[in-house]
């Protein structure tokens, strides 16, 4: 191992210490927000593996993130609560078929036009729940119960209770971060690494770089999906506004900030991202300029790009 | 010994009413070097561009390797042993030397789904990587940066890349370009190596240097062969020389 990679490596090391850490000291309101902030974490690490791995700017993650949070609230019987065992398969696997659609005919444009499609499936997506019986309505449905994490009738966690659910968020973004670490290394992620710097030479070399790109699509989709059935698991509540595009526009603002390039990178965006909005959104330091955080946060991000055009994390080849 | 590796038959392509390429038929022989050239415009570039499979052709047909792949992709056809390289540097400039090659070499070891396991891991495409590098005389630059190689480096390395594939036919577009006497020299020794066991379509405006190396020149004019033949008998050659050699030099 390189030294740059010894000290990423030690860093994203003391990052998740301090994560696992972090609730013996994070009182009830810390212990939430964290959990909220690792669970966007995990929203970014699937946008960063499209925009700063394969190099396609999608601008429409927020359709996979609604998407899973949806089928989770719509997939959960009324009358007893749904094993996660299945419920989570089930919800990534909405996104990730949502993703092969999409990702098929978007892949198939590039630049500019790839943003705009990308916007326009996610757009679809967002008046499916919006005008229809099957999304609700702009009221946003109720999760009615809690899955349960058991093993042979064993509860593992209790996934209504604010700590173990931490716990729970922070495994998985461990094991998401840590499969997509493996994914990059492979044949495969060198392959898209390819892509992105130069897709005509690969195609010459040998690659068909459509399968490769869509595979991506499909993975980042399920990620992101990940992601969703955590959140509507977290909050019990979802609504069509997940699905806007504003939070595919958050979630990509997150990675620039973050720095494009690396997996640490979109975490530490993701984090610095949700404390920056919750510093803006702070009555007690702000007063009332606290109603216009929209305005702080984004002199902030204009001001960390312009000082850091890798961003936080910078761009480690 | 007169093994023909790749086969283009009566190649047309238009874009819209301008013929670049018209009634092309050319045939590349295993263990020899076929130029072509012509002047700019001539269609040369847009010739290699269909051969390779990078643009269709309006009609004809290629062979490679005795199998009729005009309706091929051009990665399919980089599989099956068709190597090509560019005239503008395309190499991974962020990348190493050897992750240029490793990664090139991989296109025949693809395998995706073994998405635990370390690219760097692959024996095969290391070996690959590894043999093009060194016989494209880049063995004491292999952990530098592509992007801080000299041009005549990079040059190189466009034809190691090509080579990592193992390749029995390659489409070289221009590898003199830009050069200096020195890397052309050492350019010229690399293809007359290569000749053997490979096909080589080069495409050069290096008249010295094609007329040194070819073993058939293949001249274009507007899209069309006005001449094919060894390299004494173009020279000899009158239309050549009138449309060519002569007037726009």
């Amino acid at each position: 191992m390189s030294a740059p990679a010894r000290t990423r490596a030690a860093w994203v090391a003391v990052g998740a210490v301090a994560l696992a850490l972090f609730p013996l000291v994070g009182g009830k309101f810390g212990v939430d927000l964290v959990t909220k902030m690792m669970v966007f974490a995990i929203f970014a690490l699937s946008l960063e593996l499209l925009v700063g791995q394969v190099g396609l700017v999608c601008f429409g993650q927020a359709a996979f993130f609604g998407i899973a949070a949806y089928a989770t609230v719509r997939l959960t019987p009324q009358s007893a609560p749904a094993s996660i065992g299945w419920l989570l398969p089930a919800a990534v696997a909405a996104s990730g078929a949502y993703a092969l659609f999409m990702g098929s005919l978007s892949i198939r444009t590039r630049g500019v036009y790839f943003i705009m499609v990308t916007l326009a499936f996610s757009q679809m997506a967002y008046y499916v729940a919006h005008d229809t019986p099957l999304g609700g309505g702009t009221d946003g449905i109720y999760l009615s119960l809690v899955p349960t994490f058991a093993i042979a009738g064993f509860e593992v966690v209790d996934l209504s209770k604010a700590r173990p659910f931490y716990y729970f968020a922070l495994f998985m973004l461990a094991a998401v971060f840590a499969a997509l670490a493996l994914l990059l290394r492979s044949r495969f992620g060198r392959a898209l690494a390819g892509i992105r710097v130069n897709e005509q030479r690969m195609r010459a070399a040998g690659f068909s770089t459509y399968p490769y790109k869509l595979a991506a699509f499909v993975i980042s989709g399920m990620v992101a999906g990940v992601a969703g059935f955590l959140f509507a698991v977290k909050d019990g509540f979802v609504n069509p506004e997940l699905m806007s595009w504003n939070v595919s526009g958050t979630v990509l603002m997150m990675i620039i900030l973050g720095g494009l390039g690396s997996l640490h990178g979109a975490v530490l965006g993701a984090f610095a991202f949700s404390l920056l909005q919750e510093l803006f959104k702070s009555q007690a330091i702000f007063g009332d300029f606290a109603k216009h955080w929209h305005l702080g946060v984004g002199a902030t991000i204009i001001l960390a790009v312009a000082l850091l055009p890798r961003g936080l994390a910078g761009r480690s080849e | 010994m007169n093994e023909v590796v790749l086969r283009g038959r009566q190649i047309t392509r238009r874009w819209g009413g301008v013929v670049a390429v018209n009634g092309v038929s050319l045939d590349l022989v295993r263990g020899e070097v076929h130029a072509v050239i012509g002047t700019n415009g001539a269609g040369k570039s847009t010739l290699i561009n269909v051969l390779s499979g990078e643009i269709a052709a309006s009609s004809g047909t290629v062979e490679l390797l005795g199998a009729d792949v005009t309706r091929w992709a051009q990665p399919r056809r980089a599989r099956a042993g068709l190597g090509r390289s560019y005239q503008r540097n395309t190499v991974f400039e962020p990348f190493t030397v050897r992750e240029n090659c490793r990664l090139a070499a991989q296109a025949r070891h693809q395998k995706p789904w073994r998405w635990w396991s370390a690219a760097s891991r692959c024996g095969a495409s290391n070996v690959a990587g590894l043999a093009a590098a060194s016989s494209a005389g880049l063995e004491g630059v292999l952990d530098r940066e592509a992007g801080l190689l000299s041009h005549g480096e990079k040059r190189q390395l466009e034809i190691a890349m090509c080579l990592a594939t193992e390749p029995q036919v390659l489409l070289l577009d221009e590898p003199l370009a830009g050069m200096g006497p020195e890397e052309t020299e050492r350019m010229l020794a690399l293809l007359d190596g290569l000749r053997n066991g490979h096909g080589i379509l080069l495409v050069e405006h290096d008249m010295d240097a094609v007329f040194r190396i070819a073993d058939r020149i293949t001249v274009l004019v507007d899209g069309a062969v006005i001449a094919s033949d060894v390299p004494a008998a173009v020279r000899a050659n009158r239309e050549v020389q009138t449309a060519y050699l002569g007037g726009a030099t």
